[in-house]
């Protein structure tokens, strides 16, 4: 039986319901949000002058109300140790959504921790310590205590590259400026820590060095440009599932031609059509589904290429592209250098690139007239270029990136209204830290240290690696073995004789074990073998700052009180200086222990002024007060001015054509192909049968930690899916639901059948990151020259485990694509 | 009425704040009820409505119902096929609110594969599993109306089990 709430009233906002502005927590689109909260004892009615939206509550309410809200939207939290209800709804003056909310977004009520209904009873709520075979609470000061003296004793013994950290470097929940500066300005400023890593990736490293070393930032445009571009390009992302509505305020007009007033508005000195649009995919999506309903078979070009191979595709319509004409000449010799010498390195004829793709010559062509070919008149087409984590993710990720940028510099679609080439993103973006340049490039592959034994303690800040590496099975494996050595010798003294808990514990850690330190809001699957876990604040039981993927930065006001003693990420941070302050002077050694100070913030805000206000390109311009007033809409980074109290934006970047090299110049790279780059892929494709492609889905994309104790999202997946060709399941012997095992040199996961007609032959497409089934134990441990990891390009063997379990068999396993009647 | 309409929606309150436990009873007891409302907790009062006799009804072609009141429209679907909460003498006869839970657009039947499927923004609930979202935005299931057969064939609606959208009660004269 689906889940049911079984709920058929909610209460009413009263007319003084408090309104303050949020921004969703989850993806990079950042939606807007309002929210209401009110006192338990009271609520509104229906006459519209009693209740909060000023509408008639005793009549239903029309097609895109904004004066309703679903039950998932609503919760009773404690607000100033004050029970009162919460609303969390789409904001319809948010230019990013316009009253549209996610799956994900719109969940953000019930999906925030409450006493009273029993929601997110998982969130971590004390300091924990590991005493006695178990997690058990502590004070902050007892928990940080620990945590700073071993610290510094491994510092002593083996230098700061002995202190490994995870952590977070983006926006949003488990990120945002405020945390970012905090966490950076105590590992890059007050020590230098070289192994370092982020949260989804084994270094600390740029996703897109490729884009960045050309010049080009990679969130330069605005979600406007999807409303304004001829062509659409979509690499390796699937905008309906992973940046939803940014897909459907943005895109879909564009597709249906509802938005040909305003680009002839905009740019009314050339012929306008609604647009059209490539993918760039080896699986047939619900994007491009959805594309084809709205712009018909002939607006729609699926390049559905071989794993692994957009790098060649793309160099092919470099060269059609130049060989045709359509260059943008005056914009190459005005704003870039080395294009000729890309160009003659990097071309590929369209049939050299059909043979390495298993595209036709045709199909190339058409895509690089359709990016490129002038439109009536001899305009120049807009042609607005995306990609993620297809391309981030998957083979030769420097090059391909250069090799896409490549095109929209070639083309002049850079800084350009209609045009951009773009990351789509994960989280929202929240970056200001000290500089990272002591690090180095290639930066430490850090799971191969904890692998081999490197290092004595482990920072992790929001991150869980068991479920979101690579290489997880050996890396689990290696990191359950160096911490349970620590909890024996944990166990073998008494807790709370510090002396003898300190030298036992290193002493384990000289003997190759690792102490555990895990910051999160949520017990996670690596922290289930940390020693101390430290309770976290998420998005609004905190002021949180970050901004998304049109670099729009925003606010989200606090609105809740964080469980138990939960506390800001950046206020532990402060607390964990102090202790290393107080830890490093007890040991004699004052001038290290002077590099901690600078830590008395005492909010949030005190952390966000110290470091956006003062670091951040444009920061001196942004305050609290001053995004207050801004709302859900805020502005656009980086900030240029104030006028009339209200912060200045950036709708582009590189709209002057300077780009972010020494001379201004953005850079054309040579990035020919070179097959599959990364280490073992190349023999794991010809040995195993199965492509295990791997990606997000709808309900819990950014979400997956607090959908794991969602009734209505663990209902729906039990189990990561298995996208897979029902020829297949007949070979496998499987039917929808069964739980099936995929194996190979790497490890073994288990997955959930979903029958799926569109997947190609032998190729598979799994649920990444997904707690009860990670993908990851089957990715091998070769990366990029950079160390970016390349979970796309994986193959593996599948064999059935089980008939389909209880927990699968009262799903619906039709087609995830909408049809029309 | 005043008294009423308050007391009433603390109710529906308390209801919602028994949580998930109270919330799986509710769920297992719509499934094997076919004949009667099934046994809930105390919330709005559904009226009984007669949506059509099964003499009436041809398989995937679905009536169009108003339920609990004219401003709020169903399907009344006779799947040919037995379904979760189905009733008459095939248990393939179910009902479900259509408008979609995410922003109340007019859901279509696709007889094809037996689906509710929004035009504007591609959700889609499988009839078949008691309004399952099978892809889509909404935060919820689809609503499906707890019906009943009578000896003469007779089908009334008389509950539902989730809130429609637009009201934030899903009976409004009260």
């Amino acid at each position: 039986m689906a889940y049911k709430r079984e709920i058929d009233r909610l209460p009413i906002p009263p007319a003084d319901a408090k309104v303050t502005s949020a921004v969703c927590h989850y993806c990079i689109v950042g939606c807007g949000y309002k929210v209401y909260s009110w006192d338990i004892n009271r609520q509104g009615g229906t006459d519209p002058a009693t209740n909060a939206f000023g509408a008639d509550l005793a009549v239903q309410q029309r097609v895109e109300t904004p004066n309703w809200f679903a039950p998932a939207m609503y919760n009773v939290v404690k607000q100033d140790g004050r029970d009162v209800h919460l609303v969390l709804k789409p904001d319809h003056d948010c230019v990013v959504n316009a009253g549209l909310g996610s799956i994900r977004g719109a969940r953000q009520g019930e999906l925030s921790y409450s006493e009273v209904t029993g929601t997110q009873a998982q969130r971590l709520k004390d300091p924990l310590v590991w005493r006695y075979s178990g997690l058990h609470p502590t004070s902050w000061d007892d928990a940080l205590d620990l945590v700073a003296e071993v610290t510094r004793r491994v510092v002593e013994d083996q230098g700061e590259d002995g202190l490994l950290v995870s952590a977070f470097d983006h926006g949003g929940a488990g990120g945002g400026y405020e945390n970012t500066w905090a966490t950076g300005k105590l590992y890059f400023e007050s020590m230098k820590v070289r192994n370092i890593r982020i949260h989804n990736r084994p270094a600390y490293n740029s996703e897109v060095h490729g884009s960045r070393d050309m010049g080009v930032g990679e969130l330069n445009n605005c979600y406007e440009d999807a409303q304004l571009a001829d062509t659409i390009v979509c690499i390796g992302a699937n905008p309906l599932e992973a940046q939803t509505n940014y897909f459907l305020n943005h895109w879909i007009p564009n597709l249906r031609g509802s938005t040909l007033e305003k680009k002839q508005a905009e740019l009314p000195d050339e012929p306008h059509d609604r647009a059209r649009i490539i993918f760039v995919d080896p699986r047939w999506t619900v994007s491009i589904n959805a594309s084809v309903i709205e712009a018909g078979r002939d607006r729609v070009l699926h390049l559905p290429i071989k794993s692994g191979t957009d790098l060649a595709l793309f160099n092919a319509l470099t060269t059609v592209i130049a060989d045709q004409g359509w260059v943008d000449h005056a914009f190459i010799a005005a704003h870039t250098a080395g294009y000729d010498e890309m160009l003659q390195a990097n071309r590929t004829t369209p049939e050299q690139a059909a043979t390495i793709t298993g595209l036709s010559p045709e199909q190339i062509r058409t895509a690089a007239a359709w990016i490129a070919e002038p439109k009536a008149g001899g305009k120049r087409r807009r042609t607005m270029i995306v990609y993620e984590k297809g391309l981030i993710w998957g083979n030769d990720n420097y090059r391909t990136n250069q090799a896409l940028v490549n095109i929209a510099l070639a083309t002049g679609n850079i800084g350009r209204a209609g045009g951009g080439c773009v990351r789509m993103g994960g989280h929202q973006e929240g970056y200001v830290r000290p500089s990272d340049a002591h690090i180095g490039r290639p930066a430490p592959y850090v799971d191969q240290l904890i692998i081999q034994g490197k290092g004595g303690v482990h920072h992790i800040w929001a991150c869980d690696h068991f479920k979101t590496t690579l290489n997880a099975t050996e890396f689990r494996n290696a990191y359950k073995r160096r911490t349970d050595l620590v909890k024996y010798a944990v166990e073998s003294v008494p807790y709370a004789d510090r002396a003898r808990l300190i030298d036992a514990i290193m002493g384990a850690i000289r003997q190759g074990g690792l102490f555990s330190v895990n910051v999160d809001i949520v017990p996670t699957k690596i922290g289930a073998h940390s020693h101390v876990v430290l309770p976290a604040a998420t998005s609004g039981e905190m002021n949180l700052t970050s901004m998304n993927g049109e670099r729009r930065m925003r606010l989200t006001e606090r609105y809740m009180d964080p469980p138990g003693r939960a506390l800001p990420d950046c206020l532990i941070v402060a607390r964990l200086a102090q202790k290393l302050e107080e830890s490093w002077r007890r040991a004699g050694k004052p001038e290290i222990a002077d590099r901690f100070k600078g830590y008395d913030w005492q909010t949030e805000e005190d952390a966000f002024m110290d470091g956006f206000h003062r670091h951040a390109n444009g920061g001196e311009h942004v305050t609290y007060e001053r995004l207050r007033a801004a709302g859900t809409n805020g502005f656009q980074e980086p900030a240029v001015g104030v006028e009339d109290g209200r912060i200045v934006g950036t709708k582009r970047l590189y709209s002057d054509g300077r780009f972010g090299t020494a001379d201004g110049r953005a850079r054309f790279a040579a990035s020919p192909w070179r097959g599959l780059e990364a280490a073992g892929k190349e023999q794991e494709r010809d040995r195993f049968p199965y492509l295990i492609n791997n990606g997000r889905a709808n309900h819990v994309w950014q979400s997956i930690y607090l959908d794991q104790a969602s009734d209505f999202v663990m209902d729906r997946w039990p189990y990561p899916f298995l996208e897979i060709n029902p020829a297949d399941m007949a070979e496998l012997g499987v039917k929808a639901g069964d739980i099936v095992e995929i194996f190979n040199d790497n490890g073994a996961t288990q997955a959930m059948v979903y029958p799926t007609p569109t997947a190609r032959r032998k190729e598979t497409f799994m649920l990444f990151a997904y707690p009860t089934g990670v993908q990851g134990n089957v990715v091998s441990a070769g990366v990029n020259e950079l160390i970016i990891p390349n979970y796309k390009q994986t193959w593996g063997n599948i064999r059935k485990l089980a008939d389909a379990p209880e927990a699968t068999r009262h799903l619906t396993f039709k087609s995830k694509d909408y049809r029309v009647a | 009425m005043e008294r009423e309409c308050k007391n009433l929606a603390e109710v529906g309150r308390r209801q919602f704040l028994k949580g998930s436990v109270a919330v799986a009873g509710a769920a297992t007891a719509t499934v094997s009820t076919q004949t009667a409302a099934a046994p809930r907790a105390p919330g709005v009062e559904y009226p009984v409505v007669r949506l059509a006799n099964l003499a009436d009804l041809v398989v995937d072609q679905p009536l169009r119902i108003r339920y609990p009141d004219r401003r709020s429209p169903g399907a009344l679907i006779k799947l040919g096929v037995p379904a979760e909460g189905g009733v008459g003498p095939d248990g393939d006869v179910v009902a479900f609110s259509t408008m979609c839970p995410h922003q109340g657009i007019p859901l279509n039947y696709v007889a094809a594969d037996k689906t509710l499927n929004c035009f504007s923004h591609y959700s889609r609930f499988d009839c078949e599993k008691a309004g399952f979202q099978i892809w889509g935005h909404a935060t919820q299931n689809l609503t499906q109306f707890r019906l009943r057969v009578d000896d003469a064939g007779e089908i009334f609606a008389e509950g539902m089990d989730d809130l429609i959208f637009g009201r934030l009660s899903n009976v409004l004269d009260v």
